[in-house]
């Protein structure tokens, strides 16, 4: 009787070895199938799944590692070249601006920016170009398109895009990225970026309320019958031949450009909205935002967004060549090894859905994943600090010939003072004091030391490293909180901080009001247990100057609410560049971006007339001594009022496997999947090495198993001889 | 019997409008429908005619209980509540904020929930059963007391222990199974022997123990001294009448259970990368994607209220004293 759990467990354990032996010839923990043991494959991981695929409506960097390999816009960021440099994907050339004036005649390149009244931007792509196989394009014998008037019986077990046999293809045109323009205008497209269009394209406000009235009612379904966009006309985006097509904006606009190398302006072929838009599709599922369609270098072939995320090479891909120049380092670093080839190198890329990241950091470590980040968990496995400071690599790491790779963000955390707020707010000069002496108190030199591991730089502006206008260097500091000693920026004494406080007129940080330590209130979504040292920290710092900051937590939707309606006082907040230009970061200080007014990203409701002059200016001139000018005095203005304790400029780190080559961290281009090579037999030699299966411990357990059952047995006997129970 | 089945499933439409009711009312006391559109829509530059049109696409525009714009009946029914309640009662569950088939997606997602969930409670069953009755056999011996003392023990550990250093033990330091991970198909069998071997480890403490008990009370009785005086062995003591007693409340407890394991279980589900179920309602709180909340929510509502039923059913398959009247 009580034999056979034992035995159980014991034939459980043979079936799994049996099993395990017989259906494994690789590592008996490799996660993939055994035949692509040595095939052309990076194997990457995920872990949200992207919200939306289609090109009009995504805006997330998880989205855009997905969508930036299928879809092409016009251009892209040179791979290599330092500062970020735009370079032509599809089209022929960077477009340069032509201005007109409000009589339409044409103006020299340094007109006046209140001269123009339009610019203009030829676009000529490259012809040649084909669209991935796609059921969209597909046709009959007569020409015809074979999947574009389906009937509710011809989609039967149809649930995927597999599903439908045939598929075709066709070549780019110009019209492509004219109609997804159009596109952007659509009301229940809801795209993120056609409040920023319609300030800029000209027409774009109109197209938008011409869609409106030509589109018919949705069904019940929630399906929305097909709309063709090549008949509404727009005067902001036109088709001039087969490969050129032109936009229009309003006035003069120099960051449009910079928006041509995002996947908001890729080619959308009218074929794949007339496809989906047919009933039945939406409700299995079948939509844009779920099987995209494009001209890069790979093509989603499975989309499995809680399982994994497949991208295949694209057989129609016209071969884009690997950049021949890079920077004086990067010859050194192997980075010019594949000059002229043609990309892509590798064939397939799965993306695995790993929340947790145990089992990530674990998988990389055995080899199963490509790449990774460093979770705080990992960090001292991962990364040791020399006596400079440097970050490098453990040994461990080392001995598994894994590589680092850092580089600063061009992002921005900040914590932010509400400007409205009658304490901390304001254009007083008590309260820009106040906010300088806080300014000084909230170090986070330390923060960055203790809660990022060190990822990170302190910011001394608003505007982060790589991004024209960031200076390093003396002349780079906030003076206003470092000085510069011994050839590094140094924080000032907490006494000139609580000298400042004195002068704002909370002497010791006492309310002359109460007698009292003056309160102040930090709005936070921070309320889970790991964040009660983070706030604590916070409380200790604004403690140096005898200030009690009350943490006012709550919940993410309230947060925003009291943002919107500037309730808070102070608040964390970050932004993470949309392109390389200064403009998209201090226009976070803009005045009518304020988020009570104008409900921008202006998160502080800073407002400066001597800022938002400036601003207006810079923002519509290309980069030169000018416009740096220019910039150095508004930086200097913002510093000088702290609406913002300037935070820090992340730095990520990254680790990468021996046999994964070309990679060089590019904070601007997310299509770089394109220019990875792998080497699979290296990979596979390693994994092999790095995976062997213990075997003792199973033969132990069923051995444990065979010799607590002999004792068993006998007492079991014995004590049934002997007496009942 | 037929009569009692129509009347529990009659008692369970005002449960389910209840449920329904509080989950409706918990949902939008934390988020409004200008929240869930910015959600849907994305934090950056979101614009005020953005959110309108998401909420008017999605009937969120209308007001959540009491319509006083509307006249007759639409004063209740052209709201969110009554738009998005009605069709759960056929079962339809219609599309999530984001656009997909719920339908659809529970039914791709409920099986790997199976996958593991199964296997677990019939493995753990035996073995539960098995070293409960092993346990009961020595009862009162040390080999008894030191049983209950490990049981308490592996009661005590939290499952996410037993995850991590299961994951640690068995693929990181001896590479026996993938670390996490799955697949369609038999190509799932090698994904689900860690999740498998982890649920049932983590489960002995509990089942044992709770087995324990029944066999004990059940081997006290008069009819197992009846037995024993008979002359009958242990062995068939413990077999053929301890055991077959003890059925009736290990039954309730299993057959409570069935329907619920199609729901998954969210943190062996997020650590192991299966895409069950057990993720879909936690990440439809976190997107707040009301649509399938609700369904989510209904549907382990009906799933419980049918477990129940079953339960009750089955109590007079085991045991010819119940009637169900």
């Amino acid at each position: 009787m009580a034999r056979w759990p034992q035995a159980l467990v014991g034939l459980a354990l043979g079936v799994m070895t049996l099993g395990l032996t017989a259906c494994s010839e690789g590592p008996w923990n490799n996660p993939y199938p055994d035949p692509e043991a040595i095939a052309n494959v990076v194997y990457s991981s995920f872990d949200e799944r992207p919200k939306h695929l289609d090109p009009a409506r995504s805006y997330s960097s998880n989205e855009y590692a997905f969508l930036a390999q299928i879809y092409e816009p016009p251009l892209q960021y040179h791979f290599l070249l330092r500062p970020y440099t735009l370079v032509p994907l599809t089209a022929e050339a960077v477009p340069v601006a032509r201005y007109l004036d409000a009589e339409g005649r044409e103006l020299p390149e340094d007109a006046p920016a209140e001269s123009i009244a339009v610019s203009e931007y030829l676009v000529r792509i490259q012809p040649g170009i084909l669209y991935q196989p796609h059921p969209a394009f597909a046709k009959d014998e007569t020409g015809g398109y074979r999947y574009h008037d389906l009937a509710g019986e011809d989609l039967r077990g149809v649930n995927v895009l597999a599903d439908f046999p045939a598929s075709g293809t066709r070549e780019l045109v110009a019209a492509d990225y004219v109609h997804q323009i159009k596109r952007l205008a659509v009301p229940w497209l809801h795209s993120p970026i056609a409040g920023v269009m319609q300030d800029h394209i000209l027409d774009f406000k109109d197209l938008s309320e011409r869609i409106e009235a030509a589109a018919l009612p949705s069904s019940p379904g929630g399906a929305r019958p097909y709309l063709d966009l090549r008949e509404i006309p727009f005067a902001g985006a036109e088709v001039v031949d087969r490969y050129t097509y032109r936009v229009r904006l309003r006035g003069k606009y120099p960051q449009f450009v910079y928006w041509l190398a995002m996947p908001f302006f890729a080619p959308m072929p009218w074929e794949a909205e007339r496809f989906y838009s047919q009933p039945g599709m939406a409700e299995r599922n079948l939509t844009l935002d779920w099987y995209p369609i494009g001209t890069g270098p790979f093509w989603l072939s499975e989309n499995n967004p809680n399982l994994r995320m497949v991208l295949e090479r694209n057989r129609n891909f016209r071969g884009e060549r690997y950049p021949g120049e890079g920077m004086p380092e990067d010859a050194a670093a192997g980075l010019l090894a594949d000059v002229g080839r043609v990309m892509p190198f590798i064939d397939r890329a799965v993306f695995s859905l790993e929340k947790e990241d145990i089992p990530y950091w674990n998988k990389f470590l055995q080899g199963y994943y490509d790449s990774s980040g460093i979770s705080s968990d990992a960090f001292d496995q991962a990364i040791q600090y020399g006596s400079q400071g440097e970050a490098a690599l453990t040994p461990a790491m080392e001995e598994k010939g894994i590589r680092l790779l850092t580089a600063v963000q061009a992002s921005i955390f900040y914590m932010g003072f509400n400007m409205r707020d009658p304490v901390v707010g304001g254009d007083g000069e008590a309260t820009r004091l106040l906010r300088r002496a806080l300014s000084i108190a909230v170090d986070f030199d330390e923060y960055i030391a203790i809660f990022a591991n060190g990822r990170g730089q302190a910011a001394q502006g608003p505007i982060p490293p790589g991004i024209f206008g960031h200076r390093d260097g003396k002349t780079g500091i906030n003076p206003y909180v470092y000085r510069w000693q011994d050839g590094r920026a140094v924080r000032r004494d907490i006494d000139e901080a609580r000298r400042l406080l004195t002068e704002a007129g909370y002497p010791g940080g006492r309310s002359p009001e109460t007698g009292r330590a003056l309160s102040l209130f930090f709005d936070t979504t921070a309320t889970g247990p790991d964040d009660r040292a983070r706030l604590n920290w916070f409380r200790k710092q604004f403690d140096k100057l005898g200030i009690e900051l009350v943490i006012r937590a709550t919940d993410y939707n309230r947060f925003q609410e009291k943002m919107r309606e500037g309730t808070g006082q102070i608040f964390m907040w970050g932004w993470n560049a949309d392109y390389p230009d200064p403009e998209n970061f201090l226009f976070l200080l803009y005045g009518p971006n304020a988020k009570v007014d104008g409900g921008g990203e202006n998160a502080a409701n800073y407002s400066s007339p001597e800022f938002d002059a400036r601003f207006e200016r810079m923002k519509n001139m290309e980069n030169s001594p000018e416009r740096l000018a220019i910039i150095d005095d508004m930086v200097d203005i913002a510093r000088r009022d702290a609406p913002w304790i300037w935070g820090f400029h992340p730095k990520s780190y990254s680790l990468y496997h021996a046999w994964l080559a070309n990679l060089k961290p590019n904070e601007m281009a997310n299509n770089t999947l394109k220019y990875r090579r792998v080497d699979p037999e290296l990979r596979q030699a390693k994994r092999t090495a790095w995976n062997q299966p213990v075997l003792w411990p199973l033969w132990l357990t069923g051995g444990l198993l065979v010799a607590a059952a002999v004792p068993a047995v006998v007492s079991l006997r014995r004590r049934e001889r002997s007496r009942a129970l | 019997m037929t009569a009692y089945i129509i009347r529990r499933l009659l008692y369970a439409i005002p449960i389910l409008i209840g449920v329904n009711l509080i989950t409706f009312l918990l949902f939008f006391v934390v988020n409004s429908p200008d929240d869930m559109a910015r959600m849907h829509l994305g934090m950056k530059r979101v614009t005020p005619e953005a959110i309108e049109t998401w909420k008017r696409e999605r009937g969120y525009h209308r007001p959540l209980f009491l319509n006083r714009d509307a006249n007759g009946a639409e004063t209740l029914t052209d709201t969110i509540f009554f738009d998005k309640s009605v069709r759960l009662f056929a079962f339809d569950f219609g599309s999530s904020d984001a656009g997909r088939d719920i339908g659809y997606d529970i039914s791709q997602r409920m099986w790997p929930s199976l996958a593991i969930a199964v296997p677990v409670l019939v493995v753990g069953l035996l073995i539960n059963i098995s070293l409960a009755l092993f346990i009961v056999f020595f009862r009162a011996t040390y080999i008894d007391i030191a049983a209950v003392v490990l049981l308490v023990a592996m009661m005590s550990i939290s499952s996410l222990f037993y995850i991590i250093g299961g994951q640690y033990v068995l693929s990181k330091v001896f590479h026996l199974v993938p670390i996490s991970g799955y697949d369609t198909g038999l190509a799932a069998w090698k994904f689900l022997i860690l999740p498998v071997i982890i649920g049932v480890i983590g489960g002995v403490g509990t089942g044992t123990r709770w087995y324990r008990t029944l066999f004990i009370e059940e081997a006290g009785k008069d009819y197992v001294r009846t037995a024993r005086a008979k002359g009958l062995s242990e062995r068939l003591v413990l077999f053929r009448h301890v055991l077959r007693n003890a059925l009736i409340p290990i039954l309730t407890g299993v057959v409570v259970v069935l329907p619920l394991l199609f729901m998954g279980s969210l943190i062996t589900e997020s650590f192991f990368g299966i895409p069950g179920l057990g993720s879909y309602t936690i990440d439809a709180i976190n997107n707040q994607d009301f649509a399938i909340v609700r369904a989510m929510v209904f549907l382990g509502s009906v799933l419980y209220i049918l477990g129940l039923l079953m339960t009750d059913i089955s109590y007079t398959l085991v045991d010819p004293r119940v009637r169900l009247s």
